[in-house]
């Protein structure tokens, strides 16, 4: 990186360590704290919105979709977390392939499950085993973010379904009266209001997503935990510049620290914007404001 | 193998009691089931136990942080905040380098670098610290007239905490309490997947239930059998807590009593 970072075994202290931070190894470490940060901003949404479309189904008046709904959330809530990260993986993989398999070699007269393997035709693969590495760690993150939707995706329903419980009733049935369809009930009145209830909710299932993307690893993208890993393993002089012992602990710690800042810097943030959403509410916290400033 | 011979086998494979080799070849639905239920021993092993030893240093952070001297509550807030505020896959991770580092310093520490009694810890300190913030909520929402009821009897110090604060702050605690049970025992699951090596492949239920999707390539198998075992695990906790809420609550006119209700919160 720096011009004086040649010949790494003539330096000491302050400089050996700028040319250690900068090896094209750790810049990559630094890439996937980014690609982490991506991660999060982008599940945060689809999850909402994953959940949003499971808790509006588990009020819907159509039996089929309420038990679609509510199937969901308690299906996904009631099972051990990490099986799902493990299972979701392979099982989308598999769902995408016997997908585009159906559709692009109708004439494909073999099993697709031969005992032990899991065979679909060329044109199926996914991605296709002639494309470029690039293509296949974006699948791979893709996949990561479409399983993480659906497993906060059901947490995040269950938060929405019971905010939109909470809003006083009073308020859909003054809405009724004013002549309201319950679709515009439903989009004028009790969408605005339950974001206050479902705050709370959302904030710490806000917590626990932060709290799941070392799990990534186990996904199969080279994120914070696999460079830990990787950088931190003891180095001989014959494969790097840089030798050193196991430095696991060092890494690790790092990475505890990180997330402590993290999660420190997310409370201090959310308790803001619990609180200017519970300004004038009339709700507990609303009326401690109140009462505050009186 | 018929299937009696493979749960002879394998029932206690996890242990390392049994056939050494692990399946191959043809895996048969009853090899699924014997072996990810052998695993399940580990993960009832380290739930349990770190629940039951947690469950004493939960109570003394507890303590600790609502006391208005700052030598005992700024420990115990920063205890709390460190283990809850970062994922316990990392910990497991800096946990397991740690102790190996330590090794070499001294032999004390040769025990620790394997699972059974460094993974133990670890979920020994996090669940103490998730149960230490339920009991401290619970502390704080005993109920004002109780305290000065106490005090009208002329308790004071360890006689009204052993008689009014603790009971009371255990039934107040106790349905959040069991959730954090269930979830202490779904965390025990990540310990092999954390650094900690399965010594001669002698794994938990989802250390199993993965070398099956792995071996298999077909992961609808063995992790709703992992499943199916986790949900039964889960139905026996809520049993047993269920019993020890009903004796907590015993005194109390039937709808004061406190239900419980499953909250799930996944990851910790």
């Amino acid at each position: 990186m720096f011009s004086y970072c040649t010949d790494p075994s003539t330096l000491e202290g302050l400089s050996w360590l700028s040319c250690y931070l900068t090896t094209g190894k750790h810049l990559n470490l630094y890439i996937s704290v980014v690609v982490v940060l991506v991660l999060l901003a982008i599940t945060a949404p689809v999850a909402l919105l994953f959940g949003f479309g499971a808790a509006s189904a588990a009020r819907s008046k159509f039996l089929p979709l309420r038990w679609f709904g509510k199937g969901y959330t308690s299906i996904v809530r009631g099972v051990p977390d990490i099986a799902f990260f493990l299972f979701f993986v392979i099982a989308l993989d598999q769902a995408f392939e016997w997908m585009r398999h159906k559709v692009k070699c109708p004439d494909w007269d073999q099993p697709i499950r031969q005992g032990i393997d899991f065979v679909v035709c060329d044109a199926a693969k996914l991605p296709l085993s002639a494309s470029p590495q690039w293509v296949h760690e974006t699948y791979g993150f893709f996949l990561a973010v479409l399983t993480f939707s659906i497993v906060f995706g059901a947490f995040a329903a269950n938060v929405l379904y019971g905010a939109m419980r909470a809003v006083p009733r009073a308020q859909i049935e003054t809405a009724e009266a004013y002549g309201m369809t319950t679709r515009q009930a439903f989009w004028r009145i009790l969408v605005p209001q339950m974001w206050v209830y479902a705050l709370p909710g959302l904030s710490n299932l806000w917590m626990v997503l932060i709290k799941a993307t070392p799990l990534l690893f186990l996904l199969g993208v080279e994120d914070i935990v696999y460079w830990a890993r990787e950088l931190g393993g003891t180095k001989t002089e014959r494969f790097t510049e840089y030798p050193h012992p196991n430095w696991h602990v060092w890494y690790f710690a790092a990475l505890l620290v990180f997330y402590l800042c993290f999660t420190k810097v997310s409370e201090v943030v959310l308790a803001r914007i619990m609180k200017r959403l519970t300004k004038g509410q009339a709700t507990a916290g609303g009326e401690a404001q109140r009462k505050a400033a009186a | 193998m018929s299937c009696v011979e493979t749960i002879q086998a394998y029932a206690f494979r996890s242990l390392g009691i049994g056939e050494r080799l692990l399946p191959r070849g043809e895996y048969t639905l009853c090899e699924h089931f014997t072996l990810i239920g052998s695993g399940l021993i580990w993960n009832v092993y380290f739930g349990a136990l770190a629940l039951t030893t947690g469950f004493f240093l939960a109570v003394a952070l507890a303590v600790g942080k609502s006391s208005p001297n700052p030598l005992w509550r700024k420990p115990a807030e920063w205890f709390i905040f460190l283990f809850r505020g970062s994922p316990l896959f990392i910990q497991f991770f800096f946990a397991y380098a740690c102790f190996l580092s330590l090794k070499s310093v001294s032999s004390f520490f040769d025990p620790f670098t394997s699972a059974w009694l460094g993974a133990l810890v670890v979920l020994f300190f996090n669940t103490a610290a998730y149960s230490g913030e339920i009991f401290y909520g619970a502390l704080l929402s005993i109920p004002k007239g109780d305290i000065e009821a106490a005090d009208a009897y002329g308790m004071s110090g360890w006689t009204r905490f052993r008689r009014i604060t603790f009971p009371t702050m255990l039934r107040l605690a106790w349905p959040a309490y069991t959730n954090e049970a269930i979830f202490l025992f779904h965390a025990t699951t990540l310990v092999f997947f954390s650094g900690f090596p399965a010594w001669r492949q002698q794994g938990d239920a989802l250390y199993y239930a993965s070398y099956f999707a792995d071996k298999t390539f077909n992961p609808f198998v063995p992790y709703p059998i992992l499943a199916f075992y986790f949900i039964l695990l889960t139905l026996v906790i809520i049993a047993i807590f269920g019993a020890v809420n009903k004796h907590l609550n015993k005194h109390l006119p039937q709808e004061r009593r406190r239900k419980f209700r499953l909250r799930p919160n996944l990851i910790r």
